[in-house]
Order: C-alpha cells, then structure tokens, then sequence
C-alpha cells in the first residue's frame, strides 16, 4: 500500500496546549507526588517522637520569609505581564526582585536551621520531628535553589540581550514552576508550624 | 565537477588538509550513542531490554534449580537472597519498562502523525539514565566481596521492606545499590512520560481528536498519567530510606518510634499502579493486534476508553490489597477489598471486549495473533486469581505464598510478555523492513505456551499446599517436592524458546524476504509510511477523518467516519 | 462460636455451585494427607471459614473461567478466516446493550464476592477473647520464634504448645504477634490464615484447633538470609497434657550436678550473653530460652532433630546447619563441646 498524502484538512494545532506547558505540568505533577508522601509522612509521625525537643517547643513560624516568598510570586506575575507586553529592562527589573525574595527566603530558612541545630540541638537524626522536618523543609529549601537557579540564568541571558518578547511561553511556563515551588510553601507551612503545633 | 570544487576548497584554505576515512562503525556507533530520534531510541530501550531480560532470565534458571529439590545446595542462602532481588528488581525496571518504554517511543509518533517526541534531547536522557541504573544495579556484583560473594548485589527483595534495609540489618551497601539504581532510572521513567503526555497531548496531526487516535496512544497516554503520579512515591520513600541509612533519620525505624508498615504503604502506593504501568501498554498492543487479525475494528472503542482511564484512576485505590496480613484492621482490609473487586469491572470489560472483536471476525492465525490469543487466555485466568488474592482472608492463606508468585508471573509473562511478543512480530517488519519466518515464530509460540504453562500453572499448587515465597529451600514431606520439578522443567522450555527468538529476529534480519509498507493490511498511520521509516517519519503531515485513515483510503465506498459518530 | 455456621453456609452454597460448575475440590477427599500444609485441609475455626469463603470464591471464578474460555475457544473455531484476502467481514463498532449486560454483570458478581468477604473478614477479625482462652505473645527473631505465656509466666521458644479446643466449649488460644527485629509472618495454614509479626505494631490473631496433634508452618515474611529455616511446629495437646507441659516448663532448670563441667562453661563464657536458663546466672535475651530445651522435638527453629549429635554439631558451628543464623560459632575445644552439650542435656 502507498502512502497517498492525504487532504489536509482545517488545522486543529493551534487548539492543543503547547509542549512545553504540558511538560511542565507533568513534572509539577511529579513534584507534588514527592512532597504528598514527605507531607504524608510529616503528618503521619505528629507527636510520635518518643523523646527529644518538641514543635511546640522549638518552632517558631518564618512569617516574614513566607511573605517575602509569597510576595516573589506576585512580582515573577509581574515579570511575566512585563514580558508578554515587551518591556524587557521592566521584566528584568521585577525578576531580580523575585531572585532577591526567593534568596532572603533561604537565607531566613538558612537562619531557623541555624537555630535549632545548634540553640535547640534539633537535627534530622535527634528524633522523629526532626527527621520529618529537616526532610520536609529541606526538599522545599532544595526546590527553591532550584528555581532560583533557573531565575538567576534567565536573568544571565538578559543581561547578554538574548530575551525577547516572543520568550514570553518559556517564561510562563517557568514562573509556573516558582508558583508551584510558593504553593508546596503554604501546604508545609500550614502542616509544620499551623498543624503539627 | 568535485575534483573543482575540493581543489577550490584547497585554494581557499590556508593549511593542509588531508582527509581521513573514519571508520565506518566508528560512525555509526556515534550516531546510536548521540541520536534523539524517537526511533533509534526506542529500539535502544528494547535492545537494552533483551540484554536484561536473558540475564534476568538466567536469574531465574538459577532459582529454579535450586528449588528443583528440597535442602538443595546449589547455592548458597545469600547467593538465593540476591538472585531473586536482582531477578524481581531487574525484570520490572530493567526489562519490561524499559521495552514498553522502547515501543511507546517507536510507535507513538508514527501513530499520531508526528516527526518525533515533543523533546527528543530529554528523551535520548531520559534513555541514559534508565541505563545508567540498571548497569549501576550489576555493578553491585563487583563490590563488596566480589563476584563469588555475589559482591553487594541486593538481598533485600524488589520491595526492600523497613526495618531490613536499615543499617542495623543491612549494613552492606546492597541496599544502596538497590535504592540508588532505582532513583536514578526513575527520572528516565518520568522523563519518558514527560515525552508521552506531551506528545499524545501536543502533536497528533490534523483531524486527529483525542477520539480519534489510536487505543495504543490512549493507553499510553494513561500510563504516562500514572508513571507521574506512581513513581514519584518511589522516589520519595528512597530519599527517606537514605536519609535513614546516611543522615541518622528515622522515617522507617522501629526501634525510634518509626513505622515499617508506612514504607508498605509507601512502597505500594507506587508498586500497584506499577504493575498497572506495566499492563496497559501491553493491553494497547492487543487493541491495536487483534483488529487487524480480526479484520474487524476494535469492539467498543469509546467504552474501551473510558475503561482504560478507569483502570487509571482506581488502581491508585487498591495498594494495600498487598498488605492484607499486615494487620491494618477490618475497616481498612473492607475497603480495601472493595476497590480491589471495583478494578476487576473495567478490566474484564476489556477482555469482554477483545473477545467480541474477534466475534463475527475472520481470524487469521499469524504468530502475532496467535500471542494475543495466548494472552487472552492467560489474562483472563490471571485476572480471576487476582480476584482470589483480593478476597482479604483467602488472601491470608494465599499472600506471600508460591499462589501470589504464580498470579504475578501469569499477568508479567502470560499477559505482558505475551502481548510483547507479539507486538514484537507484528511490527518487526515495520521496524526492519523484513518478515520474520513465520514457522520458527510458531515454534516459539507453542514451546513458549507449552513452557509457561509447565511453570505457572503448576507453580499455584505449592502456594496452596502452604509454601511460601522468598525461600532458598524447603523441607521435603509437605507434598511440595513433585510440584517443584514440574515447575523447573518449564522454566527450560521457557528459555528454549526465547532462543529460537532470538534466532528468528537475527536470521529474519538479513535473509528475511522484503515486507514492504503494510504487510498486514492494517489500518493505523505507522503502516503508510516505508518499512523502515525514514527519519522524519512522513514525507507530508497527514490528516485523517477517523480511528482507522487508512481503511478510510483502502475502502472510499464504506469509509469508518460515516460509522464512527455514536460509538 | 458463631464463625462455624458461616463457613458451613458458604460450603453449602459453594457445593451448589460445584456441582454445577467444575471444581474437583474432593469434601470427603483427604486433603491433609496430600500435605501438612494444605489450606484445603482446614482444623480451626479460622481456617475453616477461609476455607468457606474461597470454596464460594473458586466456584465462582470457576463459573466465570468456564463461560469466557468456551466463548474464546468457540470464537477462535467458529471465526477463523474463511474467505479470501481482500474480503472483510461486516464492520461491527460496538452495541451499547451488550456493553451495559457485561458492565452490571461483573458488578454484581463483584457485590457478591464483597459482601461474602466482608463478612469473613469481621467475624475473624472482631473476636473478642472468652476468659478461657490462652494468651501467648509470640515474638518474632532472625531467625526463632519466642513464646511468651504472660498468665503462666513461662518463656519458650519454637515448639508452641496450645490446648485442643472443640465447638461446646471452646478453648482458644490468642496469640500476641510482635518483633524484635525485622518483619515476619506466622503461617501453619491449616490452623489460620497468616499475620506478620512487625516491630512496633503490634497484631493478634486466634486459633481453636479441633484436633489434637502438630501443625506445621513456617515464616511467610523475608526476614533475611535464613527466613526459609524459621519453621513453625504447633503441639497441640489434650488439656491434661497441656497442663502438665506447663507445670514443667514452669519449674527453673533442674540442678542435677552431673553436667557440673558443662555448666561452668556455658556460665563463663559468652553463651549467657543471649540465653536464659532459668534458676541460673544466664540471663540473656537475644537468643531462644533454653530452660526446658530437652522438652522440644528440634532445635535451631524446626531446622534439625534434637539429638545430643546435631545439638553438638550446631554449637560446634551454627553455620554448618543453618548457613546465616545469628549465632557464632563459640570455638570449643572437643572435649568443651562434649561438656557443654551435656550439660544442656540435662535441660529437660
């Protein structure tokens, strides 16, 4: 049998979602099946330690390094409205910011852990909170280097005057992910300092 | 007119250049180890299949002339240990993902009208790292006390239960080989699915509706959906077992407050809808197999459907029907029992509906056909002992016992490999442009029946009469020595056979005759274009109207889109 | 109790069902003789309403095997293809109506099987313990099994003594399942389904077996190198037997003076780190009691008769019977071996 080319009908591409958006939900996807089980875990194991310091003793909420982490997902929206209507040095502008927030982010985890490791002699293999805890904020905080590293090398290639307006997709599909990195933030927050207190 | 243009060049260029013939293998190993066309990279997964599944194979052959005779000594307990860690472990991860993986990347773009996947680059990786892991898992026999010592290879079973992979119990480095190889091949597994989501979802051709491509893509597109959400449980539960084998954690240990049980659960979360990962592709190669050897399109295709994303989304339900003695109470076995007798509806609808496909058909008995038969058969028997297994208290008597080895190896061998095997003849001449002999596929089929049945319908009785799994020996006198014979002998015929596989596929390569563009008259896009394909797959973007395009061109009078509407 | 009317009412319908169907399950066959093991030979109540509900479940999937192979072999003779190439077959798309027969069909059928589970699944799992009923703690070792009997305050290990019961006045016994290591299952099937023994979870089940004698079983959960060598032996015995095994496991070990040599040696030498010989200084606990070894028929989990030969074989070098048992070989001199084993002789 020969292969007839066949009639092209009407063209249904531009309906489909874009590659790359698919992609990126698939592996956001991913990710949360990752964090469900450590948030499983984290749950599953509230008031289980049998010994060792406690939530209610040694946590104290990171309230203005949620917000700042929070507020990087306005100004990365920001960045992306920036781009789709072209302006380029807005854009940059509103991603540094989101780079500089995400980084006070870990800085402010980076401080906390500081804190109970050698103030509160809390480590991952002190007991079971501290093992569910480290785990949990840690693949988070691992999740946040991530993005920020990412960011950082969009921001490389603006400087180098490689972006334009028509990146506007890429850029989209990249805030999704800081999006989603923010929103496993508001699920750990709630279930650490909210729940498990 | 070259002699000009080379002397041209020469003029041109300010130092001496003298060209070299690399050697032609040279070459075309360079292009096999960089390619990122779908092609070449799906028979790299089958290819890497096939090397594992003889190894694994051998595995087997091993274990099964151990067990051949009570307080045999073949082996050691250790040696056994490993060998059925390494069989279990490299025979899900390592054969069949990656062969269903190898088709799923042939076929899907060829399906669907497209050149290649939605990343080709992420797909030649997503490859890599599969590999990676499985030689990082057998270099694990090189470590430790080397070879004799089987080295560090995995004793811990596929499953890796907490607390025995803990330092305490496994102080070794077999469960890290274990923990690690598998790790890093899964995130070639979600890279894969990555690719197939993407490409199902993104790049069907023009016409081609969700309800209008093929079943194939459907129950891919499926599976991908539950290699995301399946895998990443694995994943995370591995990180949690290295942080407590390396950082001190206690996520899985007993002695701290720990739970073994939560690595159960964990582990099955991802363990059942693997197997269902595993299933579906070879379901699509029997929806797309048995029409054509029909002669009739597939019975049901919208019902079909929507019993494949059923199937999806309840096997996310049933894990712990594997946790039955575990003692989670009667609630929790109830329901338990419940959405496990719920996923055998859709399931036997399929099987209801292959059947009728074949109903009022005018059956032609190829080797691939005879396979899909053998499926049948055999998927229907391992689906009813599934059913046994999920009565919780006959699953009391019957779980951890050679009854569930038996059950698993009828769905993997019977209804898996069975369905891979055809696959494998139907479109080996797609794939190299040759026919296969049919007479040594024949051959194949009924020493491969004659050998499967042998093993696994013998193997149920033993688990019956109260032997249970995962032992390097057992005491004579419980009425399970006979049985044992039986079930070895098979394991040889079984092996026999794949040998004559093996010597089809090479003979047929260079003296099968040519098979052209549609040897089977099929009616799906991957049969209009040469055998093999050429790179960019069509020459021209098609468009089709309906499930079937090509049946639609080979029948202008009685065309499927004037049928297609309700159903 | 209850349990046994069911298990009678599901053998009554599944009898129905086989003599209908197909299933060769023999009622008057003598499935215990075909093995010790056999799940179809059922002697407690447990095992009994298993055997039950999978008579009902077997008949069932029998049924259903027997229905869907017909129409397979029939479709495969009946619809081989008869014409030429090139002629099709008319092209069936699908019938809404057959779809809907063979959807509520397995539904029902599904139902069924469910609710039939459920019911087995309660009245196994929600028994409560009469006040005559023995309580044992069964502990799970690499690669032993410690009996514990908290009311008696006896500690054994390996051969588990329980009272016969019988259905006018039942006297079961409740079994305590934990660790002390990793998972395991105790499994003597024609006594009752298994559970595992998890550490830090605790689990329960019973047993009421209806006739006097011994069950075998074994571990049914990979528990490391030696999980296949765990075997499981239950006595069970008449009440006055059962009693009178319990007074002696009771008394401490009998100071008998003979072994006087061997006993030195076992107290001053590593032995008393893992064993307990009660009424002595051993004390230890990773390892079977051996107050009463004499009293048990094998030693080392099942593994080896207990003779004065294999007992002096195992302590010469545990690895030579049970390759991967956690016991060391304790580097004895003949004549130190010879004394020893003489000395546990003595533990009856």
């Amino acid at each position: 049998m020969s292969a007839t080319p066949i009639r092209l009908g009407e063209s249904p591409g531009s309906q489909f979602p874009t590659r790359g958006r698919v992609g990126m939900l698939s592996l956001i996807a991913a990710e949360s099946g990752v964090f469900t089980i450590f948030v499983v875990a984290y749950i599953f194991y509230i008031g289980k330690s049998p010994a060792g310091p406690t939530p209610q003793e040694v946590l104290k909420a990171p309230i203005f390094y949620s917000i700042c982490l929070l507020l990087s997902s306005a100004t990365m929206h920001a960045a992306g409205r920036a781009i789709r209507e072209g302006k380029i040095p807005v854009f940059s502008r509103w991603l540094s910011i989101t780079i500089a927030l995400g980084t006070i982010f870990l800085f402010g985890t980076a401080k906390e852990w500081f804190r109970l490791i050698y103030r509160e002699g809390l480590t991952i293999s002190t007991n079971l909170f501290g093992t569910t805890y480290f785990s949990l904020v840690g693949l988070h905080a691992f999740h946040v280097i991530v993005g920020l590293f990412c960011l950082t090398l969009v921001l490389l290639f603006v400087a180098f005057g490689q972006v334009e307006q028509k990146h506007e997709y890429q850029i989209e599909n990249l805030s999704l992910y800081w999006h989603f990195v923010d929103a496993v933030w508001v699920v750990v927050f709630t279930v650490v300092y909210v729940l498990g207190r | 007119m070259e002699g000009e243009d080379r002397s041209m060049a020469m003029n041109s260029m300010p130092w001496p250049t003298t060209a070299v013939e690399r050697p032609v293998f040279v070459d075309r190993l360079h292009d096999w180890i960089t390619t990122v066309d779908h092609k070449q990279i799906g028979l790299l997964y089958i290819a890497y299949a096939l090397m594992f599944l003889i190894i694994a194979g051998s595995e087997a052959i091993i274990i099964r002339l151990q067990l051949i005779r009570p307080h045999n000594s073949f082996v050691s307990p250790q040696v056994f240990n490993r060998l059925f860690t390494m069989h279990g472990t490299t025979m899900i991860f390592f054969v069949v993902m990656p062969m269903l993986f190898g088709f799923g990347n042939y076929l899907i773009p060829l399906m669907v009208g497209a050149r290649d996947m939605a990343f080709p680059r992420l797909n030649a990786f997503s490859f890599w790292v599969t590999a990676f892991g499985g030689l990082l898992l057998y270099f694990s026999l090189l470590g430790g006390n080397g070879l004799y010592g089987a080295g560090n290879a995995p004793d811990v079973g596929w499953f890796a239960y907490a607390p025995l992979t803990s330092q305490t119990f496994s102080s070794g480095h077999s469960t890290d080989f274990w923990t690690l190889s598998i790790l890093i091949s899964g995130f070639g597994s979600i890279g894969t699915a990555i690719n197939i989501l993407a490409t199902i979802l993104c790049m069907r051709c023009p016409g081609m509706s969700l309800a209008k491509m093929p079943l194939f893509a459907w129950l891919y597109l499926v599976t991908a959906g539950l290699v995301i959400l399946a895998i990443s449980p694995l994943t995370a539960a591995q990180i949690m077992l290295l942080v407590d084998r390396y950082l001190g954690g206690h996520f899985f240990d007993t002695q701290a407050g720990g739970s073994a049980v939560i690595w159960m659960h964990f582990f099955w979360i991802f363990g059942h809808p693997e197997v269902y990962i595993l299933v579906l592709p070879a379901f699509a190669f029997a929806s797309e197999i048995i029409p054509v050897f029909s002669r009739k399109p597939i019975f049901g295709y919208s019902v079909m459907v929507a019993a494949t994303v059923a199937i999806g989304f309840i096997s996310m339900s049933v894990w712990a029907h594997h946790m039955f003695t575990v003692g989670m109470g009667p609630g929790a076995n109830t329901f338990f029992v419940l959405s496990t007798m719920a996923i055998a509806v859709p399931t036997g609808i399929k099987i209801f509906n292959w059947l009728a496909t074949m109903w009022g058909g005018q059956i032609e008995f190829r080797t691939p056909m005879l396979f899909s038969i053998g499926f049948l058969f055999q998927f229907l028997i391992a689906g009813l002992t599934g059913i046994m297994l999920g009565c919780a208290p006959f699953n009391w008597q019957l779980g951890n016992s050679y009854f569930v080895v038996a059950h698993f190896h009828y769905v993997i061998v019977g209804g898996i490999l069975f369905t891979t095997f055809a696959a494998t003849y139907y479109w080996y001449p797609k794939i190299t442009g040759r026919m296969y002999n049919e007479t040594l596929g024949r051959l194949h089929f009924w020493l491969f029946v004659i050998g499967f049945h042998l093993t696994f319908d013998f193997m149920h009785i033993p688990g019956l009469l109260g032997m249970p799994r995962r032992i390097y020996t057992y005491e004579p006198g419980r009425g399970w020595d006979h049985w044992n014979v039986i079930v070895s002998v098979g394991a040889f015929v079984q092996a026999a056979a794949i040998v004559v596989l093996l010597i089809n596929f090479l003979w047929s390569y260079w003296r099968g005759r040519c098979s052209g563009w549609d040897p089977w008259d099929a009616w799906t896009l991957e049969w209009s274009v040469p055998s093999p394909p050429p790179s960019y797959n069509f020459s021209s973007i098609p468009a089709v109207r309906s499930r079937r395009p090509l049946w639609d061109l080979k029948h202008p009078d009685n065309p499927d889109w004037e049928y297609e509407g309700s159903r | 109790m209850r349990i046994a009317n069911y298990g009678e009412r599901y053998k009554r319908a599944a009898k129905i069902f086989i003599m209908l169907g197909c299933s060769q399950e023999g009622c008057a066959f003598p499935a215990h003789s075909v093995s010790p093991t056999n799940i179809f030979a059922p002697a407690s109540t447990p095992a009994h309403a298993i055997y039950g509900l999978s008579l009902f479940v077997l008949a069932v999937t029998g049924a259903i095997f027997t229905i869907v192979f017909s129409l397979l072999i029939y479709a495969i003779v009946r619809f081989r293809r008869k014409t030429q190439e090139g002629i099709e077959p008319p092209q069936v798309y699908g019938s809404n109506q057959v779809e809907l027969a063979w959807t509520v069909i397995p539904i029902i059928v599904v139902v069924a099987l469910f609710m039939a589970t459920a019911r087995v699944i309660a009245d196994t799992e929600k028994v409560v313990p009469p006040h005559n009923a023995v309580t044992v703690i069964a502990i799970g070792h690499q690669f032993w099994w410690e009996y514990r009997y908290p009311e008696s305050r006896i500690v054994t290990a390996n051969e588990l003594h329980v009272p016969v019961s019988n259905s006018l006045q039942p006297t079961p016994t409740f079994i305590t399942l934990l660790s002390a290591d990793t998972d395991h299952s105790f499994w003597v099937p024609r006594l009752a389904g298994k559970t595992d023994l998890i550490p830090n979870h605790q689990n329960q089940m019973w047993i009421d077996p209806r006739e006097a004698g011994i069950f075998l079983g074994q571990c049914a959960q990979y528990c490391g190198t030696q999980h296949a060598k765990m075997l499981l032996r239950v006595y069970v015995q008449t009440k006055n037997d059962f009693d009178l095994w319990v007074e002696n496991q009771k008394r401490a070990a009998p100071q008998s003076g003979i072994a006087a040599e061997g006993q030195r040696l076992f107290e001053s030498t590593a032995c008393v780190n893992c064993h307990t010989v009660r009424g002595t200084p051993a004390q230890g606990s990773f390892g079977p009691d051996l107050t009463h070894l004499m009293s048990r028929d094998t030693i080392a989990a099942g593994v080896a008769a207990n003779t004065p030969e294999n007992l002096r074989n195992w302590i010469r070098n545990p690895d030579l019977i049970k390759p991967g048992s956690l016991m060391p070989a304790m580097q004895l001199s003949d004549r130190e071996l010879d004394a020893v084993t003489a000395y546990l002789e003595t533990l009856r």
